[in-house]
């Protein structure tokens, strides 16, 4: 909710008023209302039941309303239309009376005139069994002379006399003053014409009957409209719900399953729509859980494959190995085409054992079976121990390789051993690709990681290469002599150890300018990491100088340039 | 004397080429080829060193290594083609005191062998006490022999070794690293688990209750110490 309203302090600050003004009012009620508007739109939202009740309930009352409306002008109609009829039979029959009242009166006889309209007026207000709500009678003359003689009578409306005055019978709706205040009516005028003069007799006939009948009318059709468009909404609601809920313990089914439980079923019965669908959606999850079980089984088999492989393959390697050794140890007795022979033999081996080393790994995580061990230990200590493992690799390339690192222990929840292969992998790989120019690694922390960053500045990365120099078996270059012999599988399985720390291993590298490898992992096991505290890219991007040397010790982020990371590997 | 070494191993080439560089090696080496017959030819050759490989026919080699240690303290050195963990750790509960990955180098088993025939024969009739006062531990070094509470506690020579080395200094923790080396004889970084799992077995027999020990304490985050005398 945006603030509040800002007018609640002054309303609240003078309760004892309690007279807040309506502005006040409308706001806090509309405050109230939102989270109740929320409510209604999300279950609107998220409740096919609620919808299509609503729906139906708000066509439902349409159709209703239309009917409705329909049926009481048809009964108004028909009620008033008798009415009339009625009304101009009675004024008709009404007619010859008052004539003959009159009969006998000149115009000039104000007394008899008198007489006779209070005779007319006086004679069916007046009969027995005849109530004043029937009708009641006003005679007029066309003579406003004689009229203001007359009695007191009932206002006549104007237009009506008018149509009247004209000579001919006229019917009009119009108010009619009763005992109970003014009411509807219908008043029926038509002249008379007498030896007396012109007059015009009206018939004002109350429409409280007629009233009270279409109230009930309406009432009744409105009673029974609300009924009609309630039961249509309960039976959407109660149909809605019979195939809502099969489809909601599928939807709840469904979610278990992924969830992991293979074994999750619904309950069928029946033959219909609904039953079909139960029945199809575990079909599905039966054949889901073959399908997962299989491969389960598989995973295991060439996990216990793999192992086996590793066992029978390394027993005539032990043996192999240890001839060579021996022959490798005597060479100096040899024909010198033999000795060299024990020679290439020998290293040749030691390539053997390293890929088939390799392949195991990677086959190791193929089949998910690669563990994390975690430890908290100073990851400095492992990138000191990687570095001074890697002196002799470095000394044969003669390349320098520098350790940039603080003295202040950076403690973390890492893999040490897996930590500690992957940076030899890096600073070998760089090592191998260096051309004679230095290898930095860096180490920069922050609350959350640790980033370490190997830098040469040799032959680097062609565009688009710092996403497949993860790949297994890939080489840059493959013109390029192998001086290391590498598996071929060193970065790709230092990937997978990132992963499995939840870190992130990232590659950045130009022609000619060399490249960047990057690992970041959480300080601590089961953290994420979402930056990483060293720069991928270095900046500025220049070649390597010879007599440019970078000062020892400084860890952390070199320049401010914020880490674009070009080679965002896919996770 | 050259010192015996059991080789249980089916594999007859890898048999015979660890006889050759054994010989080669100043060992006398005897074989047998399957864990059914190891404990019989353990008995009859009375080796000073087992070599045994953990993949066998008949009996499997954590069974082999089991039953040895059942009735000798005789050093065992595992030859296994598995780096995982749960078996390593397996064949180290079991009784090994070391372990080789196949394949190796004929001078890396050469070198452990040896680590594990080389034994503390300094001089001097010395005698060591740690653990809690009142029920220490006393170790008569020269005698081999481990006493607490008036009972003699039956140690393999690695554990002896291992508590000899804590109990030398009472005060100084060792790191797991510097352990791999004086004990087991690995000059560079080894597989650390060697030492837990041994300080665990260790602690099973001279520990009253090895879940609260009092004779070989952890440090947390370094490694570990002997108990105050």
């Amino acid at each position: 909710m945006t603030g509040g309203p800002p007018a609640a302090g002054p309303a609240e600050a003078r309760p004892a008023r309690g007279t807040a003004l309506p502005q006040y009012f409308w706001l806090r009620s509309w405050h109230a209302l939102q989270p109740l508007l929320r409510r209604l739109l999300s279950a609107w939202r998220r409740s096919l039941q609620a919808r299509v009740a609503t729906v139906t309930a708000l066509v439902t009352g349409l159709v209703v309303l239309l009917i409705g409306l329909f049926l009481v002008s048809q009964i108004g109609n028909g009620v008033l239309h008798a009415k009339r009829d009625a009304a101009i039979a009675q004024a008709f029959s009404g007619r010859q009376v008052a004539t003959d009242q009159f009969a006998g009166l000149t115009p000039g006889d104000l007394n008899g005139i008198r007489q006779a309209v209070d005779q007319i007026t006086a004679d069916t207000s007046g009969t027995p069994g005849v109530s004043e709500e029937l009708y009641t009678k006003v005679v007029l003359s066309t003579d406003s002379a004689v009229n203001a003689g007359l009695p007191p009578q009932a206002p006549i409306p104007r237009s009506l006399r008018r149509t009247v005055e004209r000579g001919t019978l006229a019917v009009e709706y119009a108010p009619v003053r009763t005992a109970n205040g003014e009411v509807p009516g219908l008043v029926v005028g038509q002249p008379i014409s007498t030896g007396a003069g012109a007059f015009e007799l009206y018939y004002l006939f109350p429409l409280t009957a007629e009233e009270s009948t279409l109230d009930l009318v309406r009432r009744t059709v409105l009673v029974a409209g609300l009924a009609l468009v309630l039961l249509v909404a309960a039976i959407a609601v109660l149909v809605t719900r019979w195939v809502v809920l099969p489809v909601r313990v599928a939807a709840q089914t469904a979610e278990r399953l992924a969830g992991g439980d293979l074994s999750q079923r619904i309950a069928v019965s029946g033959e219909d729509d609904i039953a079909l669908l139960g029945t199809s959606f575990n079909d599905m999850a039966t054949s889901l859980q073959q399908q997962i079980l299989r491969l389960e089984k598989l995973s295991r088999l060439q996990q216990r494959f793999t192992s086996d492989v590793s066992h029978e393959l390394r027993t005539p390697l032990t043996t192999i190995r240890m001839a060579a050794e021996l022959l490798y140890a005597g060479r100096s007795g040899f024909a010198p085409e033999l000795a060299r022979s024990a020679e290439l033999l020998n290293n040749e081996l030691d390539r053997f054992e390293s890929l088939l080393a390799d392949l195991l790994e990677i086959s190791r995580y193929d089949a998910g079976a690669a563990s994390l061990d975690t430890e908290r230990v100073d990851v400095i200590g492992i990138v000191e121990r990687a570095v001074q493992a890697s002196e002799v690799l470095a000394r044969r390339h003669q390349v320098q390789l520098l350790a940039l690192v603080g003295s202040e222990p950076v403690p973390a929840e890492v893999d040490a051993r897996r930590v500690e292969r992957i940076l030899r992998n890096l600073i070998g790989n760089a090592l191998d690709h260096a051309e004679g120019k230095p290898v930095e690694v860096r180490v920069g922390h922050d609350e959350d990681t640790v980033a370490i960053s190997v830098r040469d500045y040799g032959v680097g990365l062609r565009p688009g290469e710092a996403g497949l120099v993860f790949n297994r078996f890939w080489r840059g270059d493959p013109s390029r002599s192998r001086l290391t012999g590498g598996t071929g599988l060193g970065l790709a399985i230092s990937l997978e150890d990132a992963r499995l720390h939840d870190g992130w291993l990232q590659a950045w590298g130009e022609r000619g300018k060399g490249s960047v490898f990057r690992l970041t992992l959480p300080r601590t096991a089961g953290g994420t990491v979402t930056s990483s505290p060293l720069p991928l890219m270095p900046a500025p991007v220049v070649p390597w100088v010879p007599p440019a040397r970078p000062a020892t010790g400084a860890a952390g982020p070199q320049g401010g340039r914020p880490p674009a990371d070009p080679a965002e590997v896919p996770r | 004397m050259k010192p015996r070494v059991l080789v249980v191993d089916d594999d007859s080439s890898l048999a015979e080429m660890l006889g050759i560089v054994l010989r080669s090696d100043g060992f006398e080496p005897a074989f047998v080829p399957d864990g059914a017959r190891a404990l019989a030819a353990f008995r009859e050759v009375k080796p000073d060193i087992v070599l045994l490989d953990l993949m066998l026919p008949g009996a499997s080699g954590i069974d082999v290594c089991r039953a040895i240690r059942a009735e000798s303290g005789t050093p065992i050195i595992m030859l296994t083609a598995k780096t995982d963990t749960v078996d390593v750790v397996l064949g180290l509960e079991s009784g090994a005191d070391d372990y080789v990955v196949k394949p190796f180098k004929p001078k890396e088993l050469t070198a452990r062998l040896r680590a594990r025939l080389r034994r503390y024969d300094e001089a001097g009739g010395e005698t060591l006490t740690i653990g809690p006062p009142e029920s220490p531990v006393t170790i008569d070094v020269p005698a081999h022999q481990v006493v607490r509470d008036g009972n003699q506690i039956s140690l393999t020579p690695l554990e002896f070794d291992l508590l000899v080395a804590l109990a030398r200094k009472p005060r100084q923790v060792f790191t797991r690293e510097v352990l791999l080396e004086q004990v087991w004889g690995y000059r560079h970084a080894a597989d650390t688990r060697l030492v837990n799992v041994h300080v665990q077995r260790l602690r099973s027999k001279v520990e009253r209750d090895p879940e609260r020990p009092e004779v070989v304490l952890t440090v947390r985050g370094v490694g570990y110490k002997a108990g105050p005398p």
